[in-house]
């Protein structure tokens, strides 16, 4: 039995470490090939079904993302000011928030085709912007931007840039007139709200 | 003085409810006009723009969407040169004669897979580029998110815009309805998505319009501003 979990561990290790080993903009670039690819092949996915595209992606792409971050920079000066506890739960709820947003996004915009620039960054960088377009017909293609830090578990997104505008800095006013208005939990009450109002229409 | 108090009170309080952002000053006229657009969009552009996705195959959609798109083209160019970016200018230009010729009056986009790349410019980004702030941001009847800088540059926008000199009258009213249709039709996902995404939509989509203007100014690329 210990030979079948070690030679399983064997097997498995390698793989983990070449995602920790994977240059970002092949990790951009692999896992958005994977996802556009099981969504062309998943017939659900394709006729609507938001709860199993939810899924790839809670499988598939947060891993990659570093939400605790995220949630950080949203909340500029404000995070200081929270508890654990409360960090926790904002984490929690914008990661939800995030994910659904996402999943429409790629629900829309699957079927376009991308262009994945190669990463002008130098090899000991620890922080690196990786950028993608996507390319539609007669219009100018929609670039997305990766912010992409180097972390002991291998590189994370801790930022989206869509068209140029931040996701991250796009919730910033956002999330400090709520809490100006409410406190930090008046904060975590909104996002519960709107996250709570998205699954009921759906 | 009692009243003096009671009155910076009140001032106060309007602030927190329009929160005083720096960058929107006139943050409660722009809410009424915003109100007016939602208003006129759900009980109109929006439905109309639903039915005409719904009557028209995807193919034609994408033909009238190129048509307008090459037209724009001319200007493109020309905001080009005047932003100093001469082979961009070019490069719009040719996609234009490009275009207009082998694409059949712009219907077909064979400069863009010829790797002639279309570009995003406006009279608003070049005064950008030429060095004028953006000023306060500004809701335009219909038009939804702008700044007094982009207010004016859309001003010379639709006047420079050949599809203003289209006569008879009737025939230039039409093109501009199906022009705003078409482009409705084409936002209609990413409303959806807005609408998913933001807490505060006015703000939302506030913040977003500003990052995106500065990011188109400089082409993609602005300096970056550091979270901290």
């Amino acid at each position: 039995m210990k030979r079948i979990v070690a030679t399983l561990l064997f097997a498995i290790l390698p793989v983990a470490a070449f995602a920790q080993d994977m240059a970002p903009d092949a990790l951009v670039k692999n896992v958005t090939l994977e996802v556009v690819d099981l969504i062309a092949k998943d017939k659900e996915i394709r006729t609507g079904s938001r709860a199993k595209l939810i899924g790839v992606i809670e499988a598939k792409v947060l891993p990659h993302f570093n939400f605790t971050a995220m949630t950080a920079l949203a909340m500029g000066q404000n995070w200081n000011k929270a508890s654990p506890e409360q960090k926790k739960r904002l984490t929690e709820e914008f990661k939800t928030l995030l994910v659904r947003t996402y999943a429409s996004a790629l629900a829309a915009y699957s079927e376009q085709k991308f262009d994945f620039r190669p990463l002008r960054a130098k090899a000991t960088d620890t922080d690196v912007t990786v950028n993608v377009r996507v390319l539609q017909p007669g219009a100018q293609p929609v670039t997305l931007d990766y912010s992409m830090e180097k972390t002991a578990h291998g590189w994370k997104v801790y930022d989206v840039m869509v068209g140029g505008v931040s996701l991250v800095a796009n919730y910033r006013t956002e999330f400090g007139n709520s809490v100006r208005a409410s406190g930090i939990d008046g904060l975590i009450k909104d996002l519960q709200a709107k996250n709570r109002s998205l699954t009921e229409k759906k | 003085m009692k009243v003096l108090a009671g009155l910076m009170l009140v001032l106060a309080s309007g602030c927190a409810t329009t929160n005083g952002d720096e960058r929107d000053p006139i943050e409660g006229f722009n809410r009424g006009v915003y109100r007016f657009n939602e208003t006129f969009d759900d009980y109109v552009a929006k439905p109309v723009a639903t039915a005409y996705r719904k009557a028209l195959h995807v193919e034609i959609r994408t033909r009238v969407g190129n048509f307008f798109a090459n037209v724009q083209d001319i200007f493109i160019g020309v905001n080009n040169f005047l932003q100093g970016k001469f082979e961009d200018g070019v490069n719009d230009w040719a996609r234009f004669a490009f275009n207009s010729t082998f694409g059949i009056f712009g219907l077909h986009d064979f400069a863009s897979d010829a790797g002639l790349e279309k570009h995003n410019e406006d009279f608003g980004q070049t005064f950008g580029r030429w060095g004028a702030p953006p000023g306060p941001y500004l809701i335009l009847p219909f038009l939804g998110s702008s700044t007094v800088r982009d207010g004016a540059g859309t001003a010379v926008d639709w006047y420079a815009a050949p599809l203003a000199e289209v006569r008879p009258i009737n025939l230039r009213n039409s093109l501009l309805a199906l022009y705003l249709v078409n482009t409705r039709s084409e936002l209609l996902e990413a409303s959806r998505i807005l609408e998913e995404a933001a807490l505060d939509k006015y703000v939302f989509q506030r913040d977003a319009y500003l990052q995106r203007r500065r990011s188109l100014i400089y082409d993609g690329s602005p300096p970056r501003e550091k979270l901290e």
